[in-house]
């Protein structure tokens, strides 16, 4: 069943208990992203020092898949230059619409399980929006401090 | 066999051992053999452009044009064949109207009266509107839940005087029906021009242009039963007599000179272009076959499935449906707590149900009832009481598979 095949049991974990939601203090950078398909809606916030990614969280009122890409996202690119994270970002959109495994995400197992919806043309958008939000975020979206 | 039964042997769609339960009505019908094999032959045997040739072929292919119009003026009771003029569909014509009508009747200082509940596409044209001529937009607010329109509201901003009064006939989204006739009676004291979005009303329940008294309606032939690609728009042909045309080119003009033009008269100045005229045999045909099914027993049958549905789902954990009490519409739009529609809907799809899931083209009614994305079933006279139990059997599980 693709239900099986795309909602794997890592996946519905984070979706259920998505880590890093919710607001970030202090954001240097901050962006917004919506898929206008579905409705789905996400902000990314993150706070940079010294070129380095101290802190990412993200909110989401989005599907499952979409929460989940969300949750492992945080996770992934946190402690990274922004240009490891840029470069992770690339990765992942390949693997999203390929499902093609870069050598830098062979060992995020739970990151691999969004491989899936390549299968699945119309929720492929729904795995990349994090990452396009926070691509977004890092590219344009420099807050000014208050 | 039952009556539904044998309307489902008229849709090559629902062939076979276990065909898709489609309940999906609200964007789209399914296509019954007779609108099929109308076209085919119409394209096969029968076609030629319109309102030009002197052969034969052009002049038949003249006459089924014009006769699925005064099929259209029959099927909604309009006064003269010249009131109907054909568009790609709801859309476009309410965007004939607002560009036509509104560019000669809209001034800066005006409002155009629009409601909450209105579908995207009889929304942005008249913002768009509002934006090239400084009119300003009011909404009449939908009731708590979208149970229905705020009539008091409604009498209020009426009274006010805006220069239309454009809204749905039935919400695609609260599965509510408006007191239209009610409404343009009000809009008329009131010296209101009216517009009715029919887009669902209009193969799920009679309409009659004369009887609800509105100045325009619209509606798309694809969710008739008939193709995509055509549409209606009906207005009093004294107000569309008075409206320039909106696209110029061939079919509309008159006479034409180096230095300009004159145009025909309506219909045709609103009909630039080659129009659909294969189409137009196909929505002939739409209107025959829900015609011979008879309006009333559709607006029974679906309606009754919804309130089904609806009745059912309300049983189920964490589930909110929206819209009236009773009475309800063909359709019924739900959340469930803790599991996204996007979700749901995908879910459904693995059982073989297809519903729609999102902000159904009414993002901001759906935000304000704080449901931005939500799941919908929307029933036709095909659908089956055994199509609602597959459904709510597949939100069941899904309930149970996303929170265990």
């Amino acid at each position: 069943m693709n239900t099986d095949e795309l909602y794997q049991e890592i996946l519905l974990q984070h979706s259920r208990r998505p880590r890093n939601h919710g607001p970030l203090e202090n954001p240097t950078h901050r962006a917004d992203g919506h898929n206008a398909l579905c409705g789905d809606e996400l902000s990314v916030e993150l706070r940079i020092v010294d070129d380095k990614l101290e802190a990412v969280r993200f909110q989401a009122s989005a599907c499952a898949i979409c929460t989940a890409s969300g949750s492992l996202m945080t996770g992934a690119v946190t402690g990274l230059k922004s240009e490891e994270a840029g470069a992770l970002a690339g990765d992942f959109r390949k693997l999203a619409t390929t499902g093609e495994v870069a050598p830098a995400i062979e060992s995020l197992t739970a990151l691999r399980a969004l491989g899936a919806v390549h299968r699945f043309p119309q929720r492929v958008k729904c795995a990349t929006l994090a990452w396009e939000t926070f691509s977004a975020a890092i590219r344009e979206g420099s807050v000014s401090p208050s | 066999m039952n009556d539904v039964e044998r309307l489902r042997r008229e849709f090559p769609f629902l062939e076979g051992e276990n065909p898709l339960a489609y309940l999906d009505n609200g964007a789209s019908t399914q296509k019954p053999r007779a609108v099929i094999e109308r076209m085919r032959n119409f394209a096969g045997h029968e076609y030629a452009n319109v309102h030009r040739g002197i052969h034969e072929l052009s002049e038949q292919a003249t006459a089924v044009y014009e006769a699925a119009r005064e099929r259209a003026r029959s099927f909604f009771n309009a006064a003269t064949a010249e009131s109907i003029v054909f568009t790609r569909g709801t859309t476009e014509a309410v965007n004939l109207v607002a560009f036509a009508w509104g560019g000669q009747n809209v001034k800066s200082g005006d409002t155009i009266l629009l409601t909450e509940m209105e579908h995207h596409s009889n929304m942005v044209p008249w913002q768009q509107l509002a934006a090239r001529t400084g009119a300003t937009i009011k909404y009449v607010p939908v009731l708590e839940n979208g149970e229905g329109l705020d009539l008091d509201a409604s009498r209020t901003l009426l009274a006010e005087r805006p220069r239309i009064f454009a809204f749905t006939h039935i919400s695609n989204t609260m599965a509510v029906e408006n007191p239209v006739k009610d409404l343009c009676l009000l809009a008329r004291e009131n010296g209101v021009s009216t517009l009715i979005d029919a887009a669902q009303s209009a193969a799920h329940i009679p309409v009659d242009v004369e009887e609800i008294g509105c100045d325009f309606l619209v509606c798309s032939a694809h969710k008739m039963c008939g193709p995509t690609g055509i549409g209606i728009l009906y207005g009093r042909r004294e107000i569309l007599e008075t409206m320039p045309p909106w696209q110029f080119g061939g079919e509309m003009v008159d006479r034409v000179e180096f230095g300009g033009a004159k145009f025909r008269p309506t219909p045709a100045r609103f009909e630039a272009g080659t129009p659909a005229i294969i189409e137009s045999a196909g929505l002939h045909a739409a209107l025959d076959f829900v015609d011979s099914v008879g309006l009333e027993k559709i607006a029974a049958h679906s309606s009754a499935l919804a309130e089904y549905a609806a009745e059912k789902l309300r049983s189920l954990p964490g589930v909110r449906v929206f819209g009236p009490k009773s009475s309800r519409a063909h359709l019924v739009t739900f959340t469930v707590e803790g599991v996204h529609a996007h979700d749901l809907a995908f879910f459904c799809n693995d059982r073989r149900v297809a519903i729609r899931a999102g902000h159904h083209c009414a993002q901001p009614l759906m935000r304000k009832l704080g449901a931005p994305a939500s799941a919908r079933a929307s029933f036709h006279f095909y659908n089956t009481p055994a199509e609602a139990d597959q459904l709510m059997d597949a939100i069941a599980e899904a309930i149970r598979f996303f929170n265990p």
